[in-house]
């Protein structure tokens, strides 16, 4: 019960599929993860990234694929003999056992020599500051303390994979900002190769080396946090990259990278993200911070006019909503406070318009609607 | 929460030292509102259904026919038609090892049962049957099966084994305490057991515990408070019994427990202070075996057990 080597090359996923009854929760992920990357999987609730992880961590049995660790086939191992860190959402602490305890347990487990096992607790205190609280039981602890001691339980033993299963998602939000720091700052100094499962955006791109965008199922895209934020393949990755206007449209013409597109009973000039011809129907995604308002510009490609209905104060900048004529709503970044009820002209620049292919979806609308509200969990709720 | 309460208490409205909170807030502020009447009923039914008969029967045992005081507990201990000490120690012997049996077989089964599979209420429903039987029925279907011409001896039969006497003595009883008390240790664990997380087990495995690691360091630790409650209502259960040891026993005996000797000094003698000190050196064994056993679990880690409770 040694646990797997630690000293591997890379770890990879082939074709992971796990269905619960008819339902194809996970459908064929296919993944190789260098040693020490920090691979975060992205997506709304429902989309099977826990799945994939439970099933890398062993605790689901897979229904099809095969986890490779180099060239060791690791897949049938029960959960025990993988030796991966797993840090839970709910912390899963042993509310019987000190800190200490807690930390300790991987390590009896493997029947490390006594004075290892204090030596590499405390280390592990250290490392998680937690000092003035070895002694005390989980139920004395605060949350953001609580995430610590499970990080610490969980690195202690130095696996060759740490799982991260939205391990920031019962935090406040000043707390999660500052253990997204400690967690990076973790694997900094640590290189621990990590799997990382959010919901959140944000917090997937200022973590990751490289994302996983997963969606019903299915991997929608993988990529650096740059890769995704800036040329999302589809619509839904777009969605979730914070492109918060995605308009349906005609092609009118295409002209190789470019893209002119009918849509909102105006034309547009934007950037295609697949291949389009003409007449196709189209998805256009702006960013809210891409729409300036204003007068149009000479390299302006749209040109909208809509009446503002509500206005957020968000620090440094507004957050306005608005309504155009044709009754959709358009969502924009500002730093001078419109007044309500107000008209405004709204402009964007060709490079700043995507344009995708609308994939013929039966589910289309419930799961693009159900992600919605997630690509907003960075603001304020 | 509390801190605004007490800031009002400090500093009075307005600053006005002569102005008081209303009467219904300092009320309030002591836990004494309008829902505290709803305790009523379930007062008036402890009050005339136990605290007024306990005190009557205590009364009694304290006013012997013969022979001062605890004339009746005198007699009950040295009285060599009571042998008191006797049926103490077969109701014990009975009784304990039933508790004890009950608790520890339901364990691993309620460990196999607190995860969800198929035909999983079906097995419940099976093991909780025996709750619905009375114990006459149990007593007589012990009767039919362990009797001399039970269906087991007839079994032991065909290998030229037996007849056992398993029936009218000791073990007879002693199965019947088994069959009536288990459904109650098995319910009762299993709401312990899928009180604990299931992600603790989970985290455990990924820390390289095998299922024996995670029953002996994790479930046992957090179960031991319920299994020390457990074992006290089994036991409670089981000390009092009394039809079983008549059908299935053998009441003159092996199995001439207390609640048959209270009976007897009730229904046979009419020495109704007898019949009560009798009761009340039944409750009081009671206790201290609960008190041992409650003192057993203040030592334990009783908090959180993090599941749905």
């Amino acid at each position: 019960m040694t646990g797997l080597k630690e000293d591997f090359h890379s770890l990879h996923l082939d074709g992971l599929t796990r269905r619960f009854g008819g339902q194809t929760a996970l459908n064929g992920l296919d993944l190789t993860i260098e040693r020490g990357e920090f691979i975060a999987l992205l997506g709304p609730s429902g989309c099977g990234k826990s799945t994939a992880l439970n099933c890398v961590a062993g605790l689901l049995p897979l229904t099809a694929g095969r986890i490779m660790l180099d060239d060791q086939q690791v897949d049938q191992l029960p959960p025990e003999k993988r030796g991966f860190g797993m840090v839970f959402q709910n912390y899963a602490l042993f509310p019987h056992l000190s800190v200490q305890k807690n930390i300790a347990f991987g390590l009896q487990m493997r029947k490390v020599p006594r004075a290892e096992i204090k030596r590499r607790v405390a280390e592990a205190i250290d490392l998680v500051q937690l000092g003035p609280h070895a002694k005390k039981l989980p139920g004395q602890m605060s949350g953001g303390q609580q995430q610590r001691v499970a990080i610490a339980r969980a690195v202690v033993l130095r696996p060759p994979l740490v799982l991260m299963d939205e391990p920031l998602s019962n935090l406040d939000a000043k707390l999660r900002l500052e253990m997204r720091t400690e967690i990076r700052r973790l694997h900094q100094s640590l290189g621990l190769t990590t799997i990382y499962v959010t919901h959140d955006q944000e917090e997937a791109l200022s973590l990751a080396d490289r994302l996983v965008v997963l969606r019903g199922g299915e991997v929608q895209q993988v990529g650096t946090p740059q890769e995704l934020h800036e040329t999302p393949t589809n619509a839904h990755v777009a969605d979730f990259m914070g492109y918060r206007n995605l308009f349906d449209g005609v092609v009118e013409r295409v002209d190789g990278e470019h893209a002119t597109v009918g849509l909102l009973g105006t034309t547009a000039d934007g950037a295609a993200a697949g291949a389009l011809a003409t007449r196709d129907r189209v998805r256009v995604g702006i960013r809210p911070e891409d729409l300036v308002i204003g007068a149009p510009g000479a390299t302006d490609a749209l040109t909208l006019d809509a009446t503002v209905d509500v206005v957020e104060y968000q620090g440094r900048e507004f957050a306005v909503e608005a309504h155009l004529a044709t009754g959709e709503a358009v969502h924009v970044r500002t730093s001078e406070r419109p007044t309500e009820g107000s008209t405004i002209r709204l402009t964007a620049e060709a490079h700043r318009i995507l344009v995708f292919p609308s994939a013929a979806e039966p589910d289309d609308s419930g799961a693009a609607g159900a992600s919605a509200p997630l690509e907003t969990a960075g603001s304020p709720a | 929460m509390s801190a605004p309460v007490v800031d009002a208490k400090r500093h009075t409205p307005q600053g006005d030292p002569s102005q008081k909170p209303s009467l219904v807030h300092r009320l309030a502020e002591h836990g004494i509102d309008r829902t505290l009447w709803l305790l009523v009923p379930g007062l008036l039914f402890v009050i005339v259904l136990f605290v007024y008969p306990f005190l009557y029967g205590l009364n009694l045992s304290l006013h012997p026919n013969k022979g001062g005081m605890f004339g009746a507990y005198k007699a009950f201990f040295t009285d060599p038609d009571m042998r008191g000490w006797d049926s103490l120690w077969i109701t014990l012997k009975l009784s304990l090892p039933a508790a004890l049996i009950n608790v520890i077989a339901a364990i691993p089964l309620a460990y196999m049962m607190r995860g969800n599979f198929r035909g999983k209420r079906l097995l419940t429903t099976i093991l909780v049957v025996p709750i619905t039987l009375g114990t006459v029925l149990t007593a007589e279907g012990l009767l039919n099966f362990f009797g001399p011409r039970g269906w087991f001896n007839r079994f032991l039969g065909l290998f030229d084994l037996g007849p056992v006497q398993l029936v009218q003595n000791y073990w007879g009883v002693l199965w019947s305490l088994i069959i009536s008390g288990f459904p109650f240790a098995f319910l009762l664990i299993l709401s312990y057991m899928s009180g604990i997380d299931p992600s603790l087990e989970a985290a455990a495995k990924t820390l390289g515990a095998d299922w024996k690691q995670r029953f002996r360091r994790i479930i046992m630790p957090l179960l031991a408070p319920g299994l020390a409650t457990t074992f006290c209502l089994t036991f409670v259960l089981a000390f009092s019994v009394f039809p079983s040891a008549i059908l299935v026993g053998d009441p003159s005996g092996s199995t001439r427990v207390v609640a048959y000797v209270a009976y007897n000094a009730w229904g046979q003698m009419f020495d109704y202070p007898l019949a009560s000190a009798s009761a009340i050196v039944m409750g009081v064994v009671e206790m201290i075996v609960i008190g041992v056993v409650l003192m057993l679990r203040s030592t334990m880690y009783k908090g959180s057990t993090g599941g749905k409770g």
